[in-house]
Parts: C-alpha cells; sequence; structure tokens
C-alpha cells in the first residue's frame, strides 16, 4: 500500500491523538450522522432491501466462488472490444505496469478519477519518483492532494475537513498545481465549487492520459463502470487519448443483469441517493469516440490470499459504499487516519490486515479496533458480518502472540480460574474480602490504568452473588 | 420447569444485587430458581479477543453446568448473545442444545412468563441503554421498553442516541482507552440531558463503564441494573433507596 502509510503508529495511539482534537471530532460527528441519517431514509423508502441485499451477497460470493472464470472471460470480453489486459500480482508490478504505459505515450502528466485501489498500491507517488504528476480531479481528493494531506474516508475523503479549512487550503495551494484560487475566495459551497471546476477543467482539456479505477466490471460484455456524483468522472473517461483502468480482481459481475442489484444498493448505501448522478460505462474503444487506447490493469496485490480464507473472504463482497464507516461508533471518533491504511473504518479494520498481513504493529491493532457493536453489519449492503471477521482476524493475531504476551499469560490464567470453581471462588471472595483497600483509580501502566485514567474502577460488593446464595438458599448444584 | 439463574462472572464478583433481584423477581413470579455453582463465565472476553481455545473450555464447562434445566435465565444480554450466537459456531463437543435453552431476563419475562407487567412500583425518571448485543444479536427489542412502562411510578424518558455502543466493547476499553472513553463521554452527555435520574441497562458491563465515567465527573445520575428496577416492590423502599450498588461504599467522591 501506499508509502505515505508506513511507519504509522498502531491504532490505539493513533487514536488517541486524534480524539482529542476537538475540529476534528465535531467535523467527523456532524458528517457522520448527516449521511447516516439520510441513508437510513434512502433505505428505508425500498420495501425489498433485505431481499436486494441478499441478492447482492448472493451475486458476489457466486463470483468470488468462480473468480478465475469470470476474469478469464472478462479478459477475452475486453480483448475482443480492443482493449489490452494486464495482470499484476502487487502494488510494485501494478505501478510499474501504468508507469510504462504512461511513459509511452510521452506525456508526462495524468488525470485521475477518484480510485482507492490506485490508493492502495500508491500509484501517484511511484508516478511521482517516474518524473509523471498524477492530478486528482475528484472534488474531495482534490482538497486532500492539494493539502497534502491523507484521504480519511472511502466516499468522502476529505470528511474530516471542514469549509473554512478548505477555503485555507484552495486559496494557499492551487497556484501551484495549476489555476490559481480567485482572489476573493469564500468558503460558501458555491464559491469553493466553481474554484475547483476552473482549477480543474484546463486539466481535463491538457490531459492525454487518465487512470480510473472502477466499481464494477462486467464478464460477458467486458465492461467497466465508475457510478460518480460530480461528473469529473466523465470528463477523465471520455476526453483523453488513452485510458488506463486499474481494478481489483474482486470488482467483476458476471453479467449485465447483474449491475440493477448493485446499482440500486451502491448509491442508497453510500451517499443516500436513489440514484447517483453520473453512471460511465465503457467497453474497449469506440472509432471516434472516447479513448483509443484503453488497458486494463487487473489487480491482484492480496486478494487471492483473502480468498482462500474461508471467514474472511466476505470482505472481498465489499462495494466501497462507506456505509460502515458512517455508523461505526469507533470509526466517528478516532478518525479515518487513525487506521494507518487508505481503508479506513469496519471495513477497513477487516481487509486492510486481510491485504497486507497482521505482520505490522498497525495491521495487528486493526482487527481491535471495535466494540463489536454489530452496527456496521446491519448497515452492509452486501451484509459482510463484519464483527465475525474481526474476531477471526483476533484469532490470528493472538496466535502469532507478537505485542500481546502479557494479555496471552492474564487470559489464560483467568480461564484456568474460571474453569476451577473452587478456586474462582476464593479468588473472588478475597477480592471482596480486601475491598476497603481496592483504589478506585490505579497509577501503574496496565489494564487497570487504561480503565481508570477516565473511569472510576467499580467498587467491590461486601458478598459475591454466589456466597449469598449459599448463605440464603444453600447449596445449589455442586461445583465442581 | 427447572429454571436456572446464569448470573455471569461480572455479576457474580461485582454486582451481586443484580443477580439477588433476578432471584427476587422470579421468585415473585412464582418460578423457582437454581443457581448452579459450577458456572464462571460463558468465556465471551476470550472468544472476543481471539483466544478460542481457552473460549471452548469455558463453554464446555457452562453448558456442564447447565445441563438438565428447561430454561437458563440471565441479566445479560452480551453473555446470552455469546452462548446463544457463538457457541454453535465453535463447534466444540459437549456443548448440547444449550443455546436453545439460554435466555436473557426481558425475553424469559415477555416470551416464556408472558407478562409485561411485573408488579414493580419505582417511583423515579428513568433512561434505557439498549446495549449493543442484547439490541442487535439478541434482536430483543423493545422487550425492555415494555416492562419499564409497565412499572408503577416510573416515568421512562428517551435517550438521544441510544441504539449507539456506549464504548465498553469487553477488552475493547483497555486496548483502546481513547475511543473507549470518548464513546463513553458522548453517551453519559446524552444520559444526563434526557434528565434522567437514573440510567438503566441491561448488561452491567456497559454500566460499570458508564457508571464509572459518570462517577469520576461526579455527575447526578446513577448506573441501575434493569433487574433490580423490575425487583422493585415498596414505593417507600424506592422512595428512599438503597445505597448505589455501583457507588463507592468507602464514602467519598474522588
Amino acid at each position: 500500500m501506499s508509502g505515505t502509510y508506513l511507519g504509522m503508529p498502531a491504532f490505539p495511539e493513533a487514536a488517541a491523538v486524534s480524539t482529542q482534537n476537538a475540529q476534528l471530532r465535531a467535523n467527523l460527528s456532524h458528517a457522520t450522522r448527516t449521511i447516516r441519517d439520510k441513508r437510513a431514509a434512502a433505505v428505508a423508502e425500498l420495501t425489498d432491501w433485505p431481499e436486494l441485499r441478499q441478492s447482492g451477497r448472493e451475486i458476489k460470493d457466486h463470483t468470488l466462488r468462480h473468480l478465475d472464470r469470470y476474469l478469464l472471460q472478462l479478459e477475452e470480453a475486453v480483448t475482443a472490444a480492443g482493449g489490452t489486459v494486464h495482470w499484476a500480482a502487487d502494488a510494485e508490478e501494478a505501478n510499474r505496469i501504468v508507469a510504462d504505459l504512461v511513459k509511452a505515450t510521452g506525456e508526462r502528466e495524468v488525470v485521475k478519477v477518484k480510485s482507492m485501489a490506485t490508493q492502495e498500491i500508491g500509484l501517484n507517488e511511484a508516478l511521482a519518483a517516474e518524473g509523471i504528476t498524477a492530478y486528482e480531479t475528484d472534488l474531495a481528493e482534490l482538497i486532500v492532494q492539494l493539502a497534502d494531506d491523507r484521504p480519511s474516508h472511502i466516499l468522502v475523503p476529505a470528511i474530516h475537513r471542514n469549509r473554512t479549512e478548505i477555503r485555507d487550503i484552495f486559496a494557499d495551494r492551487m497556484a501551484t498545481w495549476g489555476r490559481p484560487a480567485p482572489e476573493d475566495l469564500t468558503d460558501s459551497p458555491a464559491h469553493l465549487a466553481e474554484a475547483a471546476r476552473l482549477h480543474l477543467r484546463e486539466k481535463f482539456l491538457r490531459a492525454k492520459v487518465a487512470v480510473s479505477g472502477a466499481n464494477f466490471m462486467i464478464a460477458d460484455t467486458g465492461t467497466l463502470v465508475v457510478v460518480e456524483s460530480e461528473g469529473n468522472g466523465r470528463m477523465c473517461l471520455t476526453l483523453p487519448e488513452t485510458l488506463i483502468s486499474v481494478v481489483g480482481i474482486e470488482k467483476v459481475l458476471p453479467t449485465w443483469n447483474d449491475l440493477e442489484v448493485f446499482l440500486q444498493l451502491l448509491p442508497r448505501s453510500s451517499t443516500a441517493e436513489r440514484m447517483n448522478p453520473y453512471t460511465s460505462l465503457w467497453t474497449g474503444t469506440t472509432a471516434g469516440d472516447g479513448p483509443r487506447h484503453f488497458h486494463l490493469v487487473l489487480l491482484d496485490n492480496g486478494r487471492t490470499d483473502t480468498l482462500a480464507d474461508e471467514v474472511g473472504r466476505q470482505a472481498l463482497r465489499c462495494i466501497r459504499c462507506s456505509a460502515c464507516l458512517n455508523v461505526c461508533p469507533v470509526y466517528e471518533r478516532a478518525g479515518g487516519h487513525a487506521y494507518g491504511s487508505v481503508y479506513p473504518g469496519p471495513i477497513g479494520a477487516i481487509l486492510t490486515p486481510q491485504l497486507r498481513g497482521t505482520a505490522s504493529e498497525v495491521d495487528a491493532s486493526l482487527p481491535y479496533a471495535s466494540t463489536l457493536c454489530g452496527a456496521c453489519y446491519d448497515a452492509c449492503p452486501v451484509a459482510i458480518d463484519i464483527p465475525e471477521v474481526l474476531v477471526h482476524l483476533r484469532e490470528r493475531v493472538a496466535e502469532q502472540g507478537t505485542g500481546h504476551r502479557a494479555e496471552r499469560a492474564a487470559l489464560r490464567a483467568a480461564t484456568w480460574l474460571l474453569d476451577h470453581p473452587a478456586a474462582y471462588t476464593a479468588a473472588t471472595r478475597a477480592a471482596v474480602g480486601t475491598r476497603r483497600l481496592h483504589p478506585r483509580r490505579l497509577p501503574l501502566p496496565g489494564p487497570a490504568k487504561a480503565w481508570s485514567d477516565t473511569r472510576d474502577l467499580p467498587a467491590m460488593p461486601e458478598q459475591t452473588f454466589r456466597d449469598w446464595w449459599k448463605k440464603n438458599r444453600g447449596e445449589g448444584k455442586t461445583a465442581r | 420447569m427447572r429454571v436456572a439463574l446464569f448470573v455471569t462472572c461480572v455479576n457474580d464478583a461485582l454486582y451481586p444485587d443484580t443477580g439477588r433481584a433476578v432471584v427476587t423477581l422470579l421468585e415473585r413470579l412464582g418460578v423457582e430458581v437454581d443457581f448452579p455453582a459450577a458456572q464462571t463465565c460463558c468465556g465471551q472476553p476470550q472468544f472476543n479477543t481471539g483466544y478460542r481455545a481457552q473460549a471452548e473450555r469455558l463453554a464446555r464447562r457452562t453448558a456442564d453446568a447447565f445441563a438438565g434445566y428447561d430454561y437458563v435465565v440471565t441479566p445479560s444480554g452480551s453473555c446470552a448473545a455469546m452462548v446463544r450466537d457463538q457457541y454453535p459456531g465453535l463447534g466444540c463437543a459437549g456443548l448440547g442444545d444449550l443455546p436453545d435453552r439460554v435466555y436473557e431476563l426481558t425475553e424469559f419475562l415477555v416470551d416464556v412468563l408472558g407478562v409485561t407487567d411485573v408488579g414493580a412500583c419505582y417511583p423515579h425518571t428513568v433512561t434505557y441503554h439498549p446495549s449493543c448485543h442484547g439490541l442487535r444479536m439478541l434482536g430483543l427489542g423493545d422487550r425492555p421498553l415494555r416492562l419499564l412502562r409497565a412499572v408503577r411510578g416510573l416515568e421512562l424518558v428517551e435517550l438521544p442516541g441510544a441504539q449507539e455502543c456506549c464504548g465498553f466493547g469487553g477488552t475493547f476499553a483497555v486496548k483502546n482507552p481513547a475511543v473507549s472513553a470518548a464513546m463513553g463521554a458522548d453517551k453519559v452527555r446524552n444520559a444526563l440531558s434526557s434528565g434522567a435520574e437514573v440510567l438503566c441497562g441491561a448488561d452491567n458491563s456497559c454500566l460499570m463503564h458508564l457508571g464509572g465515567t459518570l462517577r469520576r465527573q461526579d455527575a447526578p445520575l446513577r448506573t441501575v441494573h434493569l433487574a433490580e428496577i423490575l425487583a422493585s416492590t415498596e414505593p417507600e423502599a424506592a422512595a428512599h433507596p438503597q445505597p448505589d450498588a455501583h457507588a463507592d461504599p468507602n464514602g467519598a467522591a474522588a
């Protein structure tokens, strides 16, 4: 993934910093609350939402089960339509393919459609290293790029910024990337949008090469689909001479008919719209219309490994709608950056450790970045049981034993105690017996301090329940 | 009808009043309750933290302890959800049909005993926090609210953002203390804004987190388990409530 995420601290440390940022929390809280209320209303309009959700899940599962077949069919259809298909095993290979394709055109700049896959592989940075400048054209991505920042949300990358911050970013930075912002720029949405529009228009009209991702790929026709709100995507997809699309292999759907399910699930789940404003579809190349050269880079980058995991593979159903981010109370407080990954929030917490592995500290911390409250599972339009995968990945992290030695010892000791009721009874009785000695906050590092920094420890009662029962109701069944 | 109380380890060691309230309540409703002493913990902390083999050991112990009872009733939606939703997936031998016999307290009252008015009296303003596992995994729905609405003298007020997680999350509370505390602070602010005297819930783990947050702030709101409200009958006693089970017996606040 993107080099900009290397060296990120683990989630708890990063979140401890971001939760202290009052402006960030206010921005996130306001934005996620607005989106999730609107989304709930949009979803409630459809009486067959549960059936649609089930269809989405089944189509994705079927496709993943026969992924090899559908990818080969897709390659054949794209090639027959005049496109060229490239296969990339990892980020490095994908970046090399794209850089070589751009260099072959003789160009030194590309315009980009917002794409999670190209962020995942750090394409912009890889192109920059080859002397090629990549211009993001999605409004939010533009804000993030101008600010030399990182996206904080899958759908709304600049969710952590408010209007005043955006005005300042435009005024300070636009000139270094192209057309400057107007002198009298205010923070009104119309002014900001017009400034971005003028800035971007120059790039659309000049660019000879565009790079995109895709929301879906249709195996039987070789068609790619981009769903967006602003129209910048359509400009990039139609104006340049060469179009290069980098797409994760899990984005394929078997047939054109399958698309109707996802074109209902995606916009309602993501932007709370009945239909997104722009749906662009392209199939290879067409003489006299659109790009003359079309390249499709099919990206693995950990996806086949994810597919091999029986529990974890359901993460590949994800259609990147962000519904799970918008309902997640942890995401709302910590913000996207704390996840140290281009995929933040609940889906990031299960997707990233599968794509990257759990060896690094940040990746090992992600499966624990959840209270398992289940709101994400309820919201997911393709019914990914995110809590189930989180627990599954926690098992993987616990097994590898990195950085959790004290926890392992504590849980082993607790389990032994809990599996021996006589010892357990004695231990709880001892705790109750010494209750007057227990402080309400603890100075030493460890779980008790982590608890009592902000919360009082619970006071011990005078008697455990089991001792009360024994005294008042008799023995019950004998302890074994 | 053989009914066993699954008190849970948290209630046994820290909140015995909740266990006693369940016994009082069920006996008042004519149910003979037993407490199998071989029970300890359902294994949820182990399971949710990634220690599956240890969770399996405790699951087998729990199934063994409750063998032979028609109903196993617990004042914890979270532990009921562990047994019902997670035990089948553990796939280890010896669990029998325990998942089918486990009932969270409000489910047992409403679905099995068929009562919503349990004859309780509790003259206080109360707001209810539906804990996530009861809400989403068990689907308790409005059962707790129906029971609360039938309590004499009780004024039920709405909790803003009720369905949002309180930030406890088991080991999450110590593994991610900053986020946990931020969520708890927001929940507490919402509870205070409801104007209630009592923040009620059906899971003492969440109430431990919220009660600890409230006490640290010296906030004028106390946490009480739903079972203790449903067990209350005497208006005189309720008007002068017992010292808060969640309060510090040592006296002055820090």
